[in-house]
């Protein structure tokens, strides 16, 4: 099992009452979809707000950072560096800069 | 000794205000869920202590978050809206169909009966129910599938069902109100539903009596006199005697009758209240004076109540669902503005004071009186 650092949005770790950092664990190979699905598994809570219910759409406000990159339209099955599976990187959930 | 307790939602998060019966010394919790919308913070009529609360984020999407301690403490429950089967589709802006997408809860609203069901009115509009206090929600189909559904649209806020009236006399009949679409009833809780909108006028449809297509914003009913129901409608302040059947205008001599709020005193049934507003263009008081109306008929007769309330330089609105009344023995009546202001009546509405002036804008008040 990998143990992958995801970084998420202020009012996401408020939501979860985590902090802005948590670890979450993957097995297999690191991909987005995996990466999201275990988060959800750890947390709950974040269902339905980081991926539409049903769809399993990303939220459109949101985006998913990795190692400098734009992974967000990328394939979620697509395996991520390896430097974030050996817990190296972080995998940033990051909102829109935008509203007041 | 009796207390109670305000509810209020805003553009930035909820906050609970507390005072004994004297209405006079004021707590002020919050904000909870700071940063998200929160359109709505209703109690159980049922068990008090339980509360609901509509929390949303443009980023994030739909959280309901339930209390079991009277708002002191929260925990997030179920927030999957699904509708039932193949979604289908209603009227867009330019009147081309468009499929129904979930955004987020407008309103909550407790059961009168039963601890563990809520309902709650949804954007795009639909009615949902959940029986195990907000764990799960599944949608009051018929009221999309009644027939009418494909022709409604939605308004500038948004396609919303934003009023639900439970009974209190007959568990099985409830009424919503749906902008752009009108009021509903259903007799038999929820089975079968059927446009109540006979005697509006909305001269912006191309026919302005047609059975669907009106702005309602607000409904209110006194709870002794459940078949008697008061509309303040984008324009025009209405009533029916007949649960809804027909519907007759009671703006009389208010010097505007576009409005959002209206209410009902707690112990006198043709006592009502209006804030009204300049028009739909303009989203704010008559010449920036901050005014509610009352009415001791029923409607037709009004008069201004401003003691306490800013008569210079006001442009706040009061939106739909940001007014309420209590139920101690001297009825108080409450209301927010967008501005951030929430103002309490502890003598039905003769004067005025604020609680508090400087938060978020105010989308919601809900009043406890608790004994």
């Amino acid at each position: 099992m990998s143990l992958v650092r995801v970084e998420l949005p202020a009012g996401l770790a408020d939501l979860a009452r985590c902090g802005r950092r948590v670890e979450v664990g993957v097995e297999g190979v690191v991909t987005v979809r995996a990466v999201l699905e275990a988060l959800e598994g750890r947390l709950p809570v974040l269902r339905g707000v980081v991926r539409e219910h049903g769809s399993l759409q990303r939220r459109k406000y949101l985006r998913f950072f990795v190692c400098g990159e734009d992974w967000s339209h990328r394939d979620l099955d697509e395996a991520l560096p390896a430097v974030v599976g050996e817990g190296r990187e972080v995998f940033m959930v990051v909102g829109a800069v935008a509203g007041g | 000794m009796s207390k109670v307790r305000v509810l209020v939602g805003t553009k930035k998060g909820a906050f609970v205000l507390g005072a004994d019966g004297g209405r006079k010394k004021w707590t002020v919790e919050g904000p909870f869920f700071g940063g998200w919308e929160v359109y709505h913070v209703k109690g159980s009529p049922v068990n008090p202590e339980r509360i609901y609360a509509s929390q949303s984020s443009s980023w994030f999407g739909q959280i309901v978050q339930r209390s079991d301690d009277g708002g002191v403490t929260w925990n997030a429950v179920g927030n999957e809206f699904a509708y039932e089967g193949v979604a289908g589709t209603h009227q867009w802006y330019d009147g081309t169909p468009h499929p129904w997408e979930f955004k987020r809860v407008w309103h909550l609203e407790p059961s009168l009966t039963e601890a563990e069901v809520v309902f709650a009115g949804v954007e795009d509009a639909a009615l949902f129910c959940s029986r195990d206090g907000g764990g799960s929600w599944a949608e009051v189909a018929g009221l999309r599938k009644h027939g009418s559904g494909p022709a409604w649209q939605p308004g500038a806020g948004g396609m919303c069902l934003h009023t639900i009236i439970l009974d209190p006399v007959n568990a099985g009949r409830m009424f919503v109100a749906i902008s752009a679409a009108g009021t509903f009833r259903t007799d038999d809780g929820g089975e079968n539903w059927r446009p109540v909108n006979k005697g509006l006028v909305s001269e912006f449809m191309p026919d302005p009596c047609a059975e669907v297509g009106h702005c309602v914003h607000h409904i209110a009913m006194h709870k002794r006199r459940p078949e008697t129901l008061f509309m303040q409608k984008h324009w025009d302040v209405m009533r029916s005697d007949d649960s809804g059947d027909t519907w007759r205008e009671v703006s009389g001599n208010l010097p505007t009758d576009f409005g959002f709020v209206i209410d009902v005193h707690a112990h006198e049934p043709e006592t009502i209240y209006v804030v009204p507003i300049k028009s739909d263009q303009e989203h704010f008081p008559l010449e920036g004076k901050l005014r509610v109306f009352r009415s001791r008929t029923g409607g037709g007769e009004w008069e201004a109540l401003t003691a306490g309330l800013p008569q210079r330089d006001c442009y706040v609105n009061v939106l739909r669902d940001a007014m309420a009344v209590d139920t101690l023995e001297e009825c108080g009546v409450y209301f927010g503005t967008t501005g951030g202001a929430v103002y309490v009546s502890a003598d039905g509405g003769d004067h005025w004071a604020p609680i508090v002036e400087n938060l978020p804008a105010v989308l919601s008040v809900e009043v406890q009186t608790l004994r």
